[in-house]
């Protein structure tokens, strides 16, 4: 496993983004509520650029007109077609092939009970030593 | 799960790259400001622009009847550095769209100020003939890869036959665009004069999606959400293929050729299916149509490809572009919106070459005569 220093963490301010090119991929690290989320800087879907995502909290409602808001911050939304992945793992939750029958037990059940669709986001881990950003892949 | 992208990605891009030379059939380019116009727009109707802006039979002025899915429906990496709205930049769109996906042409549709639906048919057609010159002085002049369409809402069709007139002078417009949500399905009489004009012109009717008549968008009424309107689109564009085919528009002008955009195509195979089942028992009370209605589908309309369908197999949108034909899809890219499709990574099945070329390229190319 390689390990990549490629910055200061005070290069990347809270709620913001960096890109690296290591190793000939393109790989961008996130700064969201003092951690680190490292992932590969393509969209599964068509490839758009994740630096130019949202960064979202997650949204759930267990009854139409009642809202909540969780993971501040944590969700990426994608710049074209809107596809969320989970920052920490590159998960995705929002499949577009049964987005309909994925989201409906979500609001039903407890948050945590969300499904996770197939398409997972390229991720990486990230290591903070002496507030250098470290990227392993 | 092969549709994760986990290939080594710089390589793939090159040839890719070096594969694809494409004409993009839905390139949206935007107004910077209403004052931009303002050199094509008489002093009277630029006051009008000013003091009344947009008059149509939806409500709330100035915005579209439901929320858009991120602002100016664009996509969030779109909007340029320079400021100004997402496709107001032409070094940007060369940069960021046209130079990297080696764009040969791109078809510009345009859409700012709800440019078919305004109520006030005489201000409607006055900001459709200063489009019309801002399209050839803002893009298509600065960057010759760039064909406009001649924009002429249909319901005063003296207007319509005016400005296609004019505009056909000048012969630098590759399409005539009409409105998709006119007054009355597009099959009807009173639309003819157009579609005479543009047969002997030798110029295809594009029909592009979108803007607001009075109609509902669905059968049903007026939907709730802005997926569901989004939705409503294939439903609209279904719709008007049948009252064209139906209403005997291809028979009675056999060299119109029309272009249905943004319309998506999956919704073609059962739209035909089920005509041709119906006209076998019902012929009689269309005794106008010489032919099934699939024939005529199959040869006077062109669909371009995005936003493409995404079913959970592959093989079921391999079967899809086999039920349409290859030879009747023209890809686009709607960029710079959100839905945008990326020409390497949009259709989830392979193509052959064959169809790759066609789709990408060469039915675009004979269509536009380009
Ligand atoms: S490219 Fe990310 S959702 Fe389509």
């Amino acid at each position: 496993m390689a390990r990549h220093i490629v910055a200061r963490t005070s290069d990347i301010p809270p709620g913001g983004n960096k890109v690296f090119g290591v190793e000939g991929r393109d790989i961008v690290v996130f700064h969201v509520n003092g951690e680190f989320f490292a992932l590969l800087n393509r969209c599964p879907h068509e490839g758009a650029p994740l630096e130019k995502a949202a960064c979202v909290a997650r949204l759930t409602s267990p009854e139409p007109g009642v809202y909540q808001r969780s993971r501040v911050g944590e969700l990426l939304r994608c710049p074209w077609h809107g596809w969320e992945f989970d920052m920490r793992n590159g998960q995705s939750y929002f499949d577009p092939k049964r987005v309909k029958v994925r989201s409906y037990p979500v609001a039903i059940e407890n948050g945590e009970a969300l499904q996770k669709g197939p398409y997972v986001a390229e991720t990486f881990p990230v290591l903070v030593e002496d507030s250098y950003v470290i990227i392993e892949t | 799960m092969s549709d994760v992208i986990d290939r080594p990605i710089l390589a793939e891009e090159e040839a890719a790259r070096s594969r694809l030379r494409i004409i993009d059939c839905d390139v949206h380019p935007s107004i910077h400001a209403h004052s931009d116009l303002d050199q094509f727009l008489p002093k009277r109707w630029q006051q009008h622009l000013r003091t009344y802006g947009s008059h149509l039979r939806t409500p709330y002025i100035g915005t579209t009847p439901y929320p858009r899915s991120s602002p100016l429906i664009a996509r969030r990496d779109a909007w340029p550095p320079t400021g100004g709205p997402p496709g107001s930049d032409l070094d940007f769109m060369r940069k960021q769209h046209l130079d990297p996906l080696d764009v040969e042409y791109g078809i510009l549709q345009v859409l700012d100020l709800f440019i078919f639906s305004q109520q006030n048919l005489e201000f409607g057609a006055a900001i459709q003939r200063a489009i019309n010159d801002w399209q050839l002085a803002f893009w298509s002049d600065r960057d010759p890869r760039l064909k406009a369409s001649i924009l002429a809402g249909q319901d005063d069709t003296q207007f319509a036959i005016a400005e296609i007139e004019r505009c056909a002078k000048i012969g630098r417009y590759v399409q005539i665009n009409v409105c998709p949500r006119a007054n009355e399905p597009l099959g009807r009489r009173r639309y003819w004069p157009i579609y005479a004009r543009a047969q002997e012109l030798g110029l295809p009717l594009g029909i592009h999606v979108g803007g607001y008549g009075g109609h509902a968008p669905t059968g049903g009424g007026w939907p709730s959400y802005y997926v569901e309107e989004h939705q409503s689109n294939a439903h609209t564009m279904a719709a008007q293929l049948t009252s064209l085919v139906l209403e005997g528009v291809p028979e009675r002008f056999p060299d119109l050729k029309i272009v249905f955009i943004e319309g998506g195509f999956g919704w073609i195979p059962s739209a035909t299916w089920r005509m041709d089942r119906h006209f076998e028992a019902f012929r009689s009370e269309v005794p106008h149509l010489k032919r099934r209605p699939s024939e005529y589908v199959k040869e006077h309309f062109w669909f371009t490809t995005q936003p493409i369908d995404e079913p959970d197999e592959a093989k079921h949108l391999r079967s899809l572009i086999e039920w349409v034909g290859a030879d009747r899809l023209l890809f686009s890219s709607d960029y710079p919106h959100w839905d945008f499709d990326d020409p390497r990574f949009a259709f989830k099945t392979p193509l052959s070459e064959t169809e790759r070329r066609k789709i990408f390229n060469g039915n675009a190319r004979a269509l536009y005569k380009l």
